[in-house]
């Protein structure tokens, strides 16, 4: 068998040329770059769409747009932002690093990879396409809480629902495929035990995604059948219950919350070890605490519903779980911490956005707690409270995540280096507009601004004209990291494979050549 | 751009004190209203002590991490040491953070026990959501009526400058006996709203099909503000809620008021009503509850909100019409007005829509009395 392989012509197995090396490539280096291009471009039209609802909210009144429209500014911004920018970006990570990582030539199945990624554009294609309708697109928060998204709904829900479906199977696929790998093509010697922490955070995140897609189809399925097959599951007059749709909506949305912020967690951690000199901290307890967060996530789902009227031992269940969720997540940030600890610390850029992650994540870490205790949270419950809260943990958290990896991981993947000076200048604006932008939104949510408002009392005007130059300064400052990526594409200083030092030791992709071949680790590497 | 220096002038002032101004006053424009009730002021408390443990151990972590990062940089020569566990370490800080969680869970259960009850009030209302206004029902007294938004179109287009309570007033608020237990029961007619009143503590989702409890007890006369906090469709910004709460007697003369009221809308069913009289009636009422979708024009907005002008129903059809009205349309938001509005109510804007506009003239004009609505009612009881 080997000599067969050892017979074959390399030189052949370079790219197809032009269109068709996108649309029929098999190579989990170039369906990565898909998956994180079409993340950046979903990254600027859900961008877009945050900037009209800041506008529309700069000062009170209605002065850009009306009503129906920001109600579909603000779903659409959400959908995209959940399902187009941050689970695409970490799958792209994942089809370029996992094979790296665990020193496999490829993914497990590289067609049905293909496919997973083509059925996006797709997905989004159709929803996006439901603006341009005469009814307008889905306008009722990306949770579509029915009866509004279903009796109340425009027709165009149906193109929704599709949608989702189409998502949700691009997601199990990528799931099938990224476990399958884990499991049979890890390099001979890595143990499950010895996985970098991001293969390890994928593998969680998979299984996740399995368990809670087709409970996500199922609903919008119902949502289906009640809209055009006269069923009546959430139609109270036909003998429904509106409030299991959010029973069913949330046992899929409380474990997809985490979803968006696990393959963060496998990321920072990298790269907090490269650029303090020293193996991550606690390793398997990091394992322990994704796993724990995992299983956790499922038996949490009702904190996002304690208004909807629940019996009181309900109640105190669901906020003694979620507070729960806090000892495994405070055991990883103790983790990062004494990661830090005795180090020998320097500070590029994906370092900065790994240090800013661990804080500002923390930051949204304890206002989820204080959502958490039931009383306070009839407080802050629906309220820009709720809305700092979890940009906190996916902006500043998943997002930060996703730039820190792209900065880290850039040299490998293109052989350049991309410019220091702008990727801290590109830092050091984003971490002060996120935070004048995001931070502000707790206190005008204590002090009793609602979500999903168009237009607020007076009381507020000073915070949200503070908050909409904020996202105005953040959302200009990402075409900077657009421009730095390219420009790292193009040209800079010739990576070396080991491109940070010491990084050598940490994990197999830094033993590759800067950018790696083409198909790489065609001999699996002996792991000891 | 003088706007944005205005609010920049002000920010560079605030800044400086706006942690201080959150530790130290108690009610403020950035932190949680303390509000009335003796639930909202635990509530305010627990929310406090919660905020602090957070500081607390936020303060501890990050203190410990900075100075890491400064400590330990590499360009100040630090050699990174080669420690990768501590067992006991990992184990100290999974209980600390235990013991921190169940020293939070203990108030929080006992704020949760005393906020949650739900046995009968002194005085029970019935909340039902309506897209967008809330109705509200006496249950002893069986008087009701709705309350709208009260701040003007122009005022939202910024064509005259906005009031004090600009979108935090409404046409006829909630009134309620102070000290006294008053029991909500909350419900949604259409979609889901959520009826919240901050200085009560109070916030609970109206759902149809579903009646929700929620009770409070006002210690002193006030009025007191508060919003729709569950998306339920265009003008969820736009049906505040307000209440009022009042010494007893003058809360007993609100409702012998509502009583007479009520009579005397009942006296106006059997009386004969003029074109006129309905018109008027009819164009007050249609700006009111109608408007929003159909708009002031009755062009609507096609094709969610269908238009009333040339439409074939109201030139032509008036059984047709009045059936709408009654039962709404399903699968739509034309909601069901039968049983929220009077025969007078709901028979003027039937008559108003038939002949306002160009319909007059295009349709066949017929007058719809409050007599042809009970004449529906007993058709359909039948």
């Amino acid at each position: 068998m080997s000599t067969v392989v050892e017979t074959h012509d390399h030189g052949h197995h370079g790219p197809a040329k032009g269109l068709s090396r996108w649309l029929f490539t098999t190579n989990h280096k170039d369906i990565g770059t898909l998956y994180l291009w079409f993340s950046f471009i979903m990254l600027f039209i859900g961008g877009a769409m945050a900037m009209v609802i800041r506008a529309e909210l700069f000062q009170p009144g209605l002065q850009i747009v009306q009503p129906e429209f920001f109600n579909q500014m603000t779903t659409n911004h959400g959908l995209i932002m959940v399902f187009g920018v941050i689970m695409p970006a970490f799958v792209g990570l994942a089809n370029w690093m996992l094979p790296m990582q665990i020193g496999a030539p490829d993914m497990a199945l590289p067609r049905l990879n293909n496919l997973s990624f083509w059925l996006l554009p797709m997905a989004f294609g159709i929803l996006i396409s439901t603006l341009f309708m005469p009814e307008g697109g889905p306008n009722f928060g990306w949770t579509f809480y029915a009866p509004l998204s279903t009796t109340y709904a425009p027709s165009t829900v149906n193109f929704f629902i599709f949608s989702v479906h189409v998502m949700g199977v691009s997601s199990i696929l990528g799931s099938i495929n990224i476990i399958t790998t884990i499991f049979n093509m890890r390099a001979p010697g890595m143990t499950l035990m010895k996985m970098p922490l991001f293969v390890w955070s994928w593998l969680i995140t998979a299984y996740l995604l399995i368990a809670v897609m087709p409970v996500l189809a199922g609903v919008v399925t119902m949502m289906l059948m009640d809209i055009n097959f006269g069923t009546s599951f959430f139609n109270a007059a036909g003998g429904g219950d509106p409030v299991l749709f959010q029973h069913v909506f949330w046992f899929f949305g409380h474990p997809e919350v985490y979803i968006m912020i696990l393959p963060a967690f496998g990321i920072v951690s990298h790269i907090i070890e490269t650029f303090s000199r020293k193996p991550i901290f606690g390793y398997s307890s990091m394992v322990y605490a994704m796993a724990s967060i995992a299983i956790l996530s499922f038996v949490v789902w009702a904190h996002h519903m304690f208004t909807v009227g629940m019996p009181l031992a309900g109640e105190l269940f669901f906020m003694y779980s979620t507070m729960l969720i806090a000892i495994p997540t405070g055991v990883k940030v103790f983790n990062w911490v004494a990661t830090m600890f005795r180090g020998s610390i320097t500070f590029e850029t994906p370092m900065l956005f790994s240090i800013a992650f661990v804080a500002l994540f923390t930051i949204g870490g304890f206002s989820g707690l204080m959502l958490a205790i039931v009383p306070a949270d009839f407080q802050y419950h629906d309220t820009y409270f709720v809305v700092a809260h979890f940009h906190y943990v996916l902006v500043p958290g998943a997002l930060f995540g996703i730039i820190a990896g792209a900065y880290y991981w850039l040299p490998k993947w293109t052989g350049n280096m991309y410019d220091e000076t702008l990727g801290k200048l590109h830092f050091w604006l984003t971490f002060i507009s996120v935070n004048v932008t995001f931070f502000p939104m707790h206190f005008v949510g204590l002090a009793g601004m609602p979500r999903r408002y168009p237009d607020y009392a007076l009381q507020f005007a000073d915070f949200n004209a503070l908050i909409s130059v904020g996202a105005f300064m953040f959302g200009l400052t990402q075409l900077l990291f657009l421009f730095i990526v390219i420009k790292t594409i193009r040209s800079g200083k010739q990576a070396e494979p080991e491109v940070w030092e010491g990084a050598g030791d940490l994990g197999l992709e830094w033993t590759l050549s800067s950018p790696p071949p083409y198909h790489s680790f065609t001999v699996q590497p002996q792991v000891k | 751009m003088a706007y944005i220096k205005k609010v920049f002038t002000k920010f560079i002032f605030v800044i400086p004190f706006l942690f201080s101004s959150l530790i130290f006053s108690e009610s403020s424009d950035y932190n949680m209203p303390v509000g009335v009730t003796e639930v909202s002021e635990s509530i305010f408390e627990l929310h406090m002590v919660i905020f602090w443990i957070c500081v607390v151990i936020g303060v501890i972590v990050f203190s410990i991490m900075f100075w890491s990062l400064w400590k330990y940089r590499k360009s100040k020569g630090a050699v990174a040491a080669d420690f990768d566990d501590n067992f006991w370490l990992e184990i100290g800080w999974t209980v600390a953070a235990t013991l921190v969680l169940v020293w939070m869970a203990v108030p929080s259960t006992q704020v949760m026990v005393e906020a949650y009850d739900d046995a009968e009030g002194e005085i029970n209302i019935l909340i039902t959501g309506h897209q967008w206004k809330w109705h509200y029902e006496y249950l002893e007294d069986e008087v009701g009526f709705f309350s709208n938004l009260s701040t003007s179109q122009e005022q939202i287009d910024g064509d005259v400058p906005k009031g004090e309570f600009y979108l935090r007033e409404v046409d006829e608020p909630l009134v309620i006996p102070t000290n006294t237990r008053v029991r909500f029961l909350i419900t949604g007619n259409d979609v889901i709203h959520s009826w919240w009143v901050p200085d009560f503590a109070v916030k609970q989702d109206a759902i149809p099909g579903f009646i929700n409890t929620a009770w409070t007890n006002v210690p002193e006369p006030g009025i007191f503000r508060g919003a729709c906090t569950e998306l339920c469709g265009i003008k969820h910004a736009f049906m505040p809620v307000v209440v009022r709460a009042v010494e007893r007697d003058e809360f007993d003369a609100f409702i012998a008021e509502k009583v007479a009221l009520a009579e005397e809308e009942r006296l106006l069913t059997s009386k004969v009503w003029t074109k006129d009289e309905l018109m008027e009636r009819g164009e007050s009422f249609y700006a009111t509850n109608c408007s929003a979708c159909h708009q002031a024009n009755g062009q609507g907005i096609p094709p969610v909100f269908p238009a009333l002008v040339d439409s074939q129903i109201a030139l032509s059809d008036s059984s047709r019409h009045i059936e709408i009205l009654m039962e709404g349309v399903q699968g739509s938001a034309m909601a069901a007005f039968g049983d929220s509005y009077s025969e007078v109510d709901i028979a003027s804007v039937i008559t108003y829509t038939r002949q306002a506009w160009s319909n007059g003239e295009n349709g066949d004009g017929v007058i719809v009395t409050p007599q042809d609505i009970v004449a529906y009612k007993n058709r359909i009881d039948l």
